[in-house]
């Protein structure tokens, strides 16, 4: 276990090379579907962010300290998906609670993310890739970063097109893949800039 | 022993979960007793954590909701007095600008977690439970019934305002379900209240109206609600009504013609074909008694042995050339149907000079 890599360098490689939307394709649907404008995309971005970042070290413990020595590895998915989903649901009540205005603004996404891969697909790169405890927190926060820029992105050029002509056919999802491959072609560009994936 | 320590992991990690958030709820959704107050004069101590609406309810205090708090109406517009925090995201499509500045909430939305003062029209003081006894059910047409609800006690309503029927659980169906229904009857009539509820394929509501509910059956009533009730103005009244949508009209018309209202009215009433047509006997002796009333039924693709001699086209057409006729009067518009037919019905009523604050609609979605 533990690949002798600083965890910022994975940090950046997660958040920029292997972008968790535009290099992986993990978490489309929300990506497609809360990047109408830029308040909401802001706001499930930063859910995600949060989410992925807690999660990633949560699973970590669960799974290197319950289920590995127990031999339960075959029910990690199951797991993390309980884990994920507890977590989300005691955040919730949690931010409620103590910041009413984080709430306003993360409130109803955290529900949506529960079932978003992109939290499942992070926390299956780190088992897969051995990260130890310290890489995969920024592993965890780098690829919620990572989403949230690439959300933020694609919502402020979708409403910078909302006003302009667009052939009718292309109105709506079939523009907005044209653009989510265009900048996945743009981050490909970032490959090389850190050696690791 | 493999599976035996597979199921204890996953129960006991489940279990663990679970009893982190059951403390969690507990401690953390504990907001204490708080004070509502209501209109400035009015206090309760309540528990607070609940939404406002369940809170109300709580107290006797029904705020009308045709969704049963789902947040997909935005009838529980409340005033909040005292300061909860901003607007939330699902509140935002429901409210005007005004009433933004004026911090209106939906109460389905808005949690109680501190001392609390809002206001709210005094007839909501007026809303109660009613248990009603079905006395009668009457098909109108193959798909619209006509069901009226007695008890022993008097509602007072305004003609055109509506109740919430409440459905108990049946069949597949879990919980009890909420629906308005308008009343088709008089305000005159005190002791019970008649409905006209058609079937809506996969609807909770109708369903049961529909296929479970016999006469001498016991039904529980919420109401009166809303603020659809013809004006006092001498304007000339357009009636546009089609289907189940006729009840509201029916009782307004019914009002008019006992208090001895005497404006120029003329109810179009939209429909497919004959088998879609019912009251027309009623209509026509109104339509005798009520020298200035008209009833102008229209079919838009009326069956070849129907033999319709009447208006034919869309209601909305059908209007345009009625008021294209008529000329330039002083006209307001009293309209009830789906959304899609209410805006429709704006649009032309518009055409006519008939600005929008004086058409009052009734939209059921």
């Amino acid at each position: 276990m533990g690949v002798p890599l600083n965890p910022f360098v994975i940090m950046v490689a997660a958040a920029l090379t292997s972008n968790m939307v535009l290099s992986n394709f993990l978490g489309m649907c929300s990506f497609i579907a809360v990047s109408k404008d830029i308040k909401t995309a802001n706001g499930l971005g930063m859910a995600v962010t949060f989410v992925l970042t807690l999660t990633s070290v949560l699973n970590y413990l669960v799974y290197y300290y319950i289920l590995v020595p127990l031999e339960l590895v075959y029910l990690r998915y199951i797991v993390f998906i309980i884990v994920i989903a507890a977590f989300v649901q005691f955040l919730e009540m949690l931010i409620d609670r103590f910041s009413p205005s984080l709430y306003m603004n993360l409130g109803i996404f955290l529900p949506l993310i529960t079932v978003n891969c992109a939290i499942l697909g992070g926390v299956l790169f780190m088992i897969i890739r051995d990260y130890n405890l310290m890489q995969s927190l920024f592993f965890g926060f780098g690829s919620g970063a990572g989403w949230w820029l690439a959300i933020v992105a694609l919502s402020t050029m979708r409403m910078r097109l909302r006003e302009k002509d667009i052939p009718p056919q292309l109105v709506g999802p079939g523009l907005t893949m044209i653009i989510i491959g265009i900048m996945a072609l743009a981050f490909l560009g970032f490959s090389g800039m850190v050696p690791v994936q | 022993m493999q599976i035996l320590i597979t199921a204890l992991v996953l129960g006991g990690i489940s279990a663990v979960l679970a009893a982190i958030i059951s403390v969690a709820d507990a401690v953390l959704n504990n907001y204490g007793d708080v004070k509502l107050t209501v209109n400035g004069s009015k206090s309760y101590t309540v528990k607070g954590g609940s939404t406002l609406l369940t809170t109300l309810a709580g107290e006797k205090i029904f705020v009308p909701s045709a969704c049963g708090g789902k947040g997909s109406c935005g009838l529980c517009k409340v005033k909040v007095l005292s300061d909860i925090g901003p607007i939330l995201p699902t509140e935002l499509p429901y409210l005007t600008t005004k009433e933004k500045s004026e911090n209106v909430r939906l109460s389905c939305q808005v949690k109680v977690k501190g001392d609390i003062s809002i206001e709210i029209p005094e007839g909501l003081f007026n809303i109660r439970e009613y248990a009603s006894t079905v006395s009668t059910i009457k098909d109108l047409t193959h798909d619209i019934k006509e069901v009226f609800f007695s008890f022993d006690d008097d509602i007072n309503f305004r003609a055109g305002q509506y109740v919430q029927l409440i459905v108990p659980p049946y069949g597949e169906i879990k919980e009890s379900t909420m629906r308005a229904y308008s009343m088709s009857s008089q305000p005159s009539i005190k002791n019970g209240v008649e409905l006209l509820i058609r079937l809506v394929p996969n609807g909770i509501v109708t369903t049961y109206v529909h296929k479970y509910l016999k006469e001498k059956d016991e039904v529980r009533l919420l109401g009166p609600f809303g603020d659809f009730f013809l004006r006092n103005t001498d304007a000339d009244i357009i009636f546009i009504a089609g289907g189940s949508g006729m009840a509201p009209i029916k009782s307004i018309i019914l009002d008019m013609k006992e208090k001895g209202i005497k404006r120029n009215a003329y109810y179009f009433f939209g429909a497919r074909s004959k088998k879609d047509l019912f009251y027309l006997d009623l209509m026509r002796e109104i339509e005798k008694e009520v020298p200035n009333f008209h009833f102008i039924p229209a079919l838009s693709s009326p069956l070849p042995e129907d033999n319709w001699q009447g208006e034919f086209g869309l209601i909305t057409d059908v209007v345009d050339r009625y008021l294209t006729e008529q000329g330039e009067i002083e006209r307001e518009g009293y309209l009830c149907g789906s959304p899609g037919m209410i805006n429709a019905c704006i649009t032309v009523l518009g055409k006519h000079k008939i600005p929008e604050n004086r058409i009052y609609f009734d939209k059921f979605g």
